[in-house]
């Protein structure tokens, strides 16, 4: 249900481009994929693609208790066909990140500042397009059908009171709305077809006027007359053949009977399975999970795993993961970032972050989980998350930080370059010989 | 050692009511016969998916509700000649006279449920000693203290409100009202599936620490394996409303003998980058515990189940000294899974 939301409720996204003084650059009607008609000269002086990239964004909530600074200037850099994890314990400000890339950031909460670039292999530059600075309209468009996002929880992404066919088939419809129209004219066309003329020939009006202008005043008034508003029915049809055959790509056994049902006949794992397909229905570029697989069962954790996995070689390109559990990461990414207290700490390869943990956090964190092969007593990192309304000055880690300096607690680090790849935000690695870890 | 529970053909079914007059049409059979016995000063951990039936079985010892049948046989430390007292067929008057109410504790999943948000931490740890004994109040206000400091709270905290702490120091409160009464058991229902893994560690050091100095009995229920390894000696692995293989945690971890263990141990998504596993996935989901399957509850989903498993249901049996598994091919599940999945 990630798109009937967004469609219907303009509200859910703040308007961040004027909260924080700056105007919008309106493109309306513009499609994401022709804006810029010289494919080929992509990023490719940069040696790896960038896919995403976000600078210093910052985003706050405002709460009677006071101001929330949920993201405190974030920095990363996703590229093309990477896993990229990103951990954090609960009140981080992971989901808030990928929200705010998304700018669906509900209501109290507003971006302030930054930007974020996304670089489809279509938009030509080394600049990419800063998704904080373009209209609603192209912002739904991107959702769902470039960048889409699977949600944590199953139960509350899909609608209770629509069949499953037509959840997925949605996306469908919205996005892909003119391959669909092309695709009825092709079949009217077909000499086989059992339409009798004067009815063919209205479709076929039809869906000549939506395949050129899917936005056109006619469709939508006829939209409004009970017997007119048939004409989409074909159009519908092939959706929800496309729609089958997504939900079959995932695994779930005899998908012609599932999309008549609706979410409460399924169980946990297979509803995750929907929303998956709702999110991979438009072969996205960038495919968010936000805790895909927190709220399910050992087994059934697996089979998503493994059915992202299996995914990430075929169907889609990047995965953007959100996860608490350092587990998953280590099993499903190639790059991590890791989060306190809404900053990155620290981004590496996820077999260096794992042998050389740089930041104190990091390394008390992987500490603090038990392994399979546990000796001795755990250690646990004294102390609990800092509530954001009163974040502590400079380093928001280091009243729990065992290597705390005066510095730590003035200023807030920079990212510094320790290794290829790896960055970290502490002061251990500026100036002065680093600790032995 | 000795036995301090012990558990026999132990069934909770809930009624599902339906018709014009409400009457019973059919049971959830959360928990239908287990056999399970809990030794004095083990921590036994009970894994399993969720709807298995772990929790039931816990709130069952503790009679947070009635099982529909079977016996729990519960021996107190110094009870009367060291007879055994059936939990089970005590009504809720008797428990409280015969005093196993406060020797048999819980500790629930969700601190911000499980305390009362209108009550003073003071008297959350308060009610259950005030509910046992006849104190002062400057006597209960010292066993208060006492209790805090032993799980690494203050005097401080003492006056505050449950909201006003986070989730790691709730969960301490809950654990310190569920010692208040000095029990000699406690059933830890997922005590840190909702904590956050710093804080995690921490209350799990702080268990370990509580059962070392006061000789508590756990029964450590969470679906987390890792968890469960760290903290107890002995695993009992549900599925279904059954105990299908109990043994020695390491013993477990290294040779089980059920393929739903091996696919639960196998499934667990390990923080160590250089362990690749060879995961054995299972197809579907849990069956509904309504209409379980017939004979093995498992064969539905076992990728080595064959004809005896759809006719007969396999018995819990010990396969050698302490490690009991309930399949009809537990001898074959290593080479089976070695021949399908390759080695782990």
């Amino acid at each position: 249900m990630v798109e009937f939301k967004l469609r219907n409720d303009p509200k859910a996204t703040p308007r961040s481009g004027k909260a924080s003084g700056a105007t919008f650059e309106v493109i309306l009607n513009a499609e994401p994929e022709t804006r810029n008609p010289e494919p080929g000269t992509r990023n490719s002086e940069l040696g790896t693609m960038r896919l995403l990239e976000t600078q210093n964004l910052v985003t706050n909530f405002y709460t009677y208790e006071g101001v929330v600074n949920a993201l405190n200037r974030v920095s990363l850099v996703v590229d093309h066909g990477t896993t990229f994890g990103l951990v954090g314990e609960s009140g981080c400000g992971k989901s808030v990140f990928v929200l705010s890339i998304m700018r669906i950031v509900q209501s109290p909460g507003k971006i302030e500042d930054g930007k974020v670039l996304v670089f489809f292999n279509d938009d030509a530059g080394a600049t990419g397009v800063d998704l904080l600075r373009q209209s609603e309209a192209y912002m739904q468009r991107i959702r769902g059908d470039r960048i889409s996002m699977v949600f944590q929880e199953p139960n509350a992404a899909l609608n209770p009171i629509m069949t499953i066919g037509d959840q997925v088939a949605e996306s469908f419809l919205f996005h892909q709305q003119k391959e669909l129209c092309k695709t009825v004219l092709a079949e009217l066309d077909a000499p086989d077809c059992q339409i009798i003329r004067p009815l063919k020939t209205l479709q076929r009006a039809f869906y000549g006027m939506a395949a050129q202008h899917p936005d056109a005043t006619a469709l939508k008034l006829c939209d409004r007359v009970p017997v007119l508003r048939r004409w989409r029915r074909p159009m519908k049809r092939h959706a929800l053949r496309r729609a089958v055959n997504i939900i079959g790509k995932l695994g779930i056994p005899n998908p012609e009977e599932v999309v008549s049902q609706y979410p409460h006949n399924l169980s946990g794992g297979m509803k995750q399975r929907i929303v998956i397909a709702i999110a991979l229905a438009c072969s996205p570029v960038l495919l968010i999970a936000d805790e895909a697989t927190s709220n399910l069962d050992v087994t059934i954790q697996a089979q998503i795993l493994n059915l992202l996995k299996r995914l990430k070689q075929t169907e889609i390109a990047s995965i953007l993961l959100i996860t608490h559990d350092l587990g998953v990461v280590a099993e499903t990414c190639d790059r991590v970032g890791v989060m306190y207290a809404g900053n990155l700490c620290e981004v590496a390869d996820v077999g260096d972050l794992f042998h050389h943990p740089r930041h104190p956090y990091t390394r008390a964190l992987l500490e603090a989980v038990p392994r399979l092969a546990q000796e001795g007593e755990l250690k646990s990192i004294e102390g609990s998350v800092p509530n954001l309304v009163d974040p502590p000055p400079g380093c928001r880690f280091h009243p729990r930080c065992p290597h705390a300096m005066e510095l730590c607690r003035k200023r807030f680090p920079d990212q510094v370059e320790v290794g290829p790849n790896h960055t970290v935000s502490c002061y251990l690695y500026t100036d002065r010989p680093r600790p032995e870890a | 050692m000795q036995k301090l529970l012990e558990l026999q053909q132990l069934k909770k079914h809930y009624p599902i009511l339906g018709g014009i007059f409400r009457h019973q049409v059919a049971s959830v059979k959360a928990v239908d016969g287990i056999d399970l016995d809990i030794f004095r000063g083990e921590c036994l951990g009970l894994v399993g998916e969720s709807g298995c039936g772990k929790t039931t079985t816990g709130k069952a010892i503790v009679r947070l509700h009635a099982p529909t049948a079977g016996q729990i046989l519960y021996r107190p430390e110094r009870g009367e000649s060291g007879d055994a007292i059936d939990l089970a067929a005590l009504r809720k008057n008797e428990l409280k006279k015969k005093g196993v109410r406060g020797r048999l504790q819980m500790v629930f999943q969700d601190p911000t449920t499980s305390l009362n948000p209108r009550m003073l931490v003071k008297h959350i740890i308060a009610e259950p000693i005030r509910e046992q004994k006849r104190l002062t109040s400057r006597e209960l206000e010292d066993e208060v203290l006492n209790l805090l400091s032993l799980v690494g709270l203050t005097k401080d905290h003492m006056l505050r409100y449950p909201h006003e702490f986070s989730g790691g120091q709730r969960q301490r409160i809950a654990v310190a009202r569920a010692i208040a009464t000095h029990p000699e058991f406690l059933v830890l229902d997922e005590p840190t599936s909702a904590l956050d893994v710093s804080v995690q560690a921490q209350i799990l050091n702080l268990l370990k620490q509580l059962q070392d100095k006061l000789g508590l009995t756990y029964l450590f229920v969470t679906h987390h394996l890792l968890v469960v390894k760290y903290i107890s000696q002995r695993l009992a692995v549900m599925y279904l409303g059954k105990i299908v293989e109990i043994a020695k945690t390491s013993d477990l971890f290294a040779t089980p003998f059920h393929p739903y263990s091996y696919a639960l141990l196998s499934g667990i998504p390990v923080p160590d980058i250089d362990h690749k596993p060879r995961r054995i996935v299972l197809t579907g989901d849990v069956p509904s515990p309504v209409t379980p399957p017939a004979a093995c509850r498992f064969h539905t989903r076992c990728p080595f189940a064959i004809d005896v498993c759809r006719r007969v249901e396999p018995v819990l049996e010990a396969v050698r000294p302490g490690h009991r598994a309930a399949c009809h091919r537990k001898f074959e599940v290593e080479k089976l899974v070695r021949e399908k999945f390759g080695t782990r």
